[in-house]
């Protein structure tokens, strides 16, 4: 069969390629976009500084459940919604700088691990099927969250400000400012290199929370979480409270996401009400999934190749696009279609390999068994068969 | 040490599950350090016994278990595993029970990794301790070593041959320092001879050093080469125990498939005669999990009734599964002289060959559908039967009309009992399932009908009648007939040949008017001592 010697395949070089297929992939594009886009490289490693500040955050929250096995958590969109509920707080009580950002996460603490609890305890309703699950869920909280935000707010829950409510007098208006935060984060440590500011603070907090994933992975929870992964029958017969475990994995993504969103908030300066959560998961996966990542696997190193390169390609494909066919909306076709297109790639991909290397497994004892009978059948003599 | 040495006692331990007992009075007795070897064959006891001794919570919940269980000297009633666990009873299960991507030492010290205080601890609890690698590879190297194996701690379980993982399975119930009761159900299983040897050296020294260990097997020899003492279980009683020095692989099989004064078989069934070969399969490989097939070659003979026979596991289901299509199979198969395509279903069955899953609800029937579909949905897929033609072939109408015609004649024919043929086939009981099933095969008229494990969950009466007519089909319509089940009485009564498989290949064939013992010791894995009564071909 062709496609077992694929997987059999043994030479290192090979086995890169096809490990890595998917970044491999986006490097080759993104080399021939660039030149093609015209743009500097000045320009493009300042939008790459401002982005991968901007969004590493979100997507490294993805990686905790991807060890405990959720795949991909669909419902980091939860704690996005958690996460824009702080910010409007913070500005309707007109709290500006670092305290503001501060208090918004202090707020929305509770709710993004209120949220994570709930879909948690969903998403262990519907093991094996946590992304569509989560995808959903992510639809349903956004209905929720306009009741509270268009509905509630101003009405039960008291808003003072003007300048965020619509003119009826409740409900939030569709774009907030958030001028009292704006890039405080990204300016508190900034740092000038070639002239391109460094948002020195914000790497920081990525750092940390790097470093808070990587001692994590080796705590006795992040063991546990390790072992529910790999096979939520073993580590049940083992002892380990499987349920929980995985519910906080949820939790501890969610608060993370929540915080992600509001890095990312403080750094665009505005805030889309209604929409601004939207596309958090879908895009945040995306880029996981191009950094080489899959359903089973996510490392650090994925987060970073995949963030930059998913952003590549957002910056340089619709100018590729207007230079080469004369329409940028092409490119804009295109960012849509390969961040949906390369998460179905994904999960098939991972599907198929799965499948092989099962199949693969059960090829091997087969090999084996053969080969034990062979010695046994040479030392009788002549063999069975006449 | 306890005043009556013993580190185990069971007294009078029954069981049954809806009436239908499974286990009758059994005693048994073990000392520290002493190995017991547990055999029987299938649906004897054996894991009923050893799930209540584990607490399986499936006991519980069907009713428990009368009589007394000591352990260590005081009567206990485990109401999980974890119970068990707890006051010193471990388990190797048949199937790994390991995380395939972590290493033998994460495996060995599974949710009891030592680990280190830090101050994050103090504020959300112990599990976010940090795990101490340093301990860990200590306690992982001590349990390997009291094993005596050569097994690397840092070995990802993916990688390992699969003797290694074994020792990873029992080294992790070493490492629990409060085991004194080790069972292994069938640990050598899968593994190859050398293997197991290995294996058997090392519980043995594990009952050396004051361990008490029960060992389930069918590999006789190797019960024979280490047990303190055999306990052979027939239909949930204890038959005999013996020590290995008083006996022999012949006398064990006896004991096991017992029936000294079953029906004198031989005697009316007269020998039929078979000319021409209508199936030949040579060296077939099935990939059917756990139920491999190593290789096998035999000849069926046009009009006979052909038995398969073998404990669970060694093979015998994955031969009709193999041939149908149904798993990946390699090999040649030769039916009425042609080559018939491997890893076709559709093939297979349009050449003119039918199966009977053992596996009803999932493959033999459309549960949710009425009995008249069920019937003839086959044979309208594969021979377009019940189908009207309109316009040269061009639309193809379902002929409701004959397909009732025929499920009422199947049903009468072989008595289903139902309402009528529209009724759904969920509704009906085991023994009635399995009829539509045979009348689905026969509706395809073939040459030659699989049927796999016909009276597997069907009471004693619907047994007869289900055999009764495989028997009467097979003698009006000369239809050839294989016929695979783990009840050896079945086999006997019904087959002209029976082949016995073990370890996916044919340990032989014999004619059923063998001595039971003959079969028993086949199963057993014993060909050495059995004569070859009827060759192939």
């Amino acid at each position: 069969m062709k496609t077992q010697d694929l997987t059999k395949t043994t030479h290192p070089v090979i086995r890169f390629l096809i490990n890595n297929a998917v970044p491999i992939l986006f490097i080759v594009l993104v080399a021939f976009a660039i030149p093609l886009s015209g743009f500097s490289g000045e320009y493009l490693f300042r939008e790459m500084v401002t982005r991968v500040s901007r969004n590493s955050f979100l997507v490294l929250s993805l990686l905790i459940p991807v060890i405990a096995g959720m795949g991909m958590n669909f419902g980091i969109v939860l704690g996005a919604m958690a996460g824009e509920i702080g910010l409007i707080f913070i500005t309707d009580w007109e709290i500006v700088g670092m305290p503001g950002l501060l208090l918004a996460m202090i707020i929305s603490t509770p709710i993004a691990a209120l949220l994570g609890y709930f879909a948690g305890k969903i998403l262990n309703k519907a093991k094996g099927r946590e992304m569509a699950t989560g995808l959903m869920l992510g639809f349903f909280m956004n209905g929720v969250y306009q009741l509270v935000v268009l509905y509630s707010m101003g009405k039960i829950i008291p808003i003072g400000n003007n300048n965020i409510l619509l003119p009826r007098g409740f409900g939030i208006r569709n774009a907030i400012n958030l001028e009292g935060v704006r890039q405080v984060l990204d300016n508190l440590l900034s740092f000038d290199i070639f002239g391109i500011g460094i948002p020195i603070a914000n790497f920081i907090a990525i750092g940390l929370l790097c470093l808070f994933i990587v001692w994590f992975r080796r705590t006795k929870l992040g063991q546990d979480m390790r072992t529910v992964g790999q096979s939520m029958e073993v580590a049940r017969a083992s002892g380990i409270d499987v349920e929980k475990t995985r519910l906080i994995s949820i939790v501890i993504s969610t608060i993370l996401a929540c915080y992600g969103q509001i890095i990312f908030l403080q750094n665009i300066g505005t805030m889309n009400t209604y929409n601004s959560h939207e596309q958090v998961g879908t895009f945040a996966i995306a880029a996981l999934l191009i950094g080489g990542a899959s359903v089973a696997r996510a490392t650090i190193p994925n987060v970073f190749v995949g963030v930059i390169l998913f952003h590549m390609v957002f910056v340089v494909s619709p100018r590729a696009g207007k230079e080469l066919i004369g329409q940028a909306q092409l490119g804009e076709h295109f960012r849509v279609f390969v961040s949906y297109g390369i998460i179905a790639i994904s999960l098939a991909l991972y599907a198929w390999r799965k499948q092989m290397e099962k199949q693969n497994l059960r090829r091997q004892a087969q090999a084996i068994n053969r080969e034990a009978l062979k010695i046994q059948q040479g030392s009788t003599i002549g063999g069975k068969e006449s | 040490m306890k005043p009556d040495n013993y580190i185990l006692k069971l007294e009078n331990i029954s069981k049954d599950f809806y009436g239908n007992k499974v286990l009758h009075n059994v005693n048994l007795t073990i000392k520290p350090g002493e190995i017991v070897g547990l055999v029987g064959e299938n649906g004897a006891g054996k894991s009923t016994l050893m799930n209540i001794l584990f607490g399986l919570t499936v006991i519980h919940e069907t009713g428990g278990y009368e009589g007394k269980i000591i352990f260590d000297g005081e009567e206990v009633n485990f109401a999980t595993p974890f119970d068990a666990i707890e006051a010193g009873i471990g388990m190797v299960h048949q199937e790994f029970v390991l995380i395939p991507g972590f290493t033998a030492m994460e495996n060995i010290l599974l949710n009891r990794e030592p680990t280190r205080y830090n101050v994050v601890a103090e504020v959300f609890g112990d599990r976010l301790m940090l795990l101490d690698r340093k301990e860990m590879r200590r306690r992982a190297v001590e349990a390997i070593q009291a094993l005596e194996v050569d097994l690397d701690e840092e070995m990802v379980v993916t990688e390992m041959p699969v003797g290694h993982r074994q020792f990873t399975e029992i080294a992790r119930e070493i490492d629990r320092k409060s085991t004194k009761l080790l069972i292994l159900d069938e640990p050598t299983a899968v593994l190859t001879e050398s293997e197991a040897d290995v294996v058997m050296k090392a519980i043995r020294k594990l009952a050396d050093k004051g361990m008490a260990v029960i060992f389930i097997s069918h590999r006789l020899q190797e019960i024979m080469d280490t047990c303190d003492k055999i306990v052979v279980l027939r239909d949930g009683v204890i038959q005999e125990e013996m020590a290995p020095g008083e006996t022999n692989p012949r006398k064990i099989a006896q004991v096991m498939v017992g029936r000294e004064l079953a029906r004198k078989i031989s005697e009316d069934t007269k020998m039929r005669e078979f000319k021409d070969t209508i199936l030949e399969v040579n060296t077939l490989w099935v990939d059917m999990p756990g139920e491999q097939v190593n290789g096998i070659s035999f000849k069926v003979k046009r009009g006979e009734i052909f038995g398969v026979g073998g404990l669970t596991g060694q093979g015998k289901l994955g031969i009709a599964n193999g041939i149908m299509g149904l798993y990946p199979a390699e090999g040649t198969v030769i039916f009425n002289g042609q080559r018939i395509p491997l890893n076709s279903p559709d093939k297979v069955l349009r050449v003119g060959m039918a199966f009977v899953s053992e596996d009803r609800r999932g493959v033999g029937l459309l549960l949710d559908q009425s009995l008249n579909w069920n019937i003839a949905f086959t044979a309208m897929q594969i021979k377009e039967n019940f189908i009207k033609s309109i316009l040269g072939g061009l639309i193809k109408w379902r002929d409701d009309k004959a397909i009732s015609k025929v499920s009422r004649e199947y049903i009468q024919q072989l008595q289903i009992k139902c309402i009528d043929e529209n009724q759904l086939a969920c509704e009906l009981s085991g023994g009635n399932q399995q009829k539509i099933c045979m009348a689905k095969a026969f509706a395809l008229k073939p040459d030659l009908m699989f049927v796999s494990e016909p009276t597997r969950g069907i009471d004693v009466g619907a047994k007869s009648l289900v055999l009764d007519t495989l028997r009467r089909y097979n003698e009006e319509y000369g239809t050839t007939i294989v016929i695979t089940s783990s009840e050896l009485e079945e086999l006997r009564s019904i087959s002209d040949r029976i082949a016995i498989i073990n370890e996916g290949q044919i340990a032989d064939i014999l004619p059923p008017t063998a001595e039971a013992v003959e079969f028993g010791l086949l199963m057993l894995g014993n060909t050495s001592e059995t004569k070859k009564v009827v060759q192939n071909g």
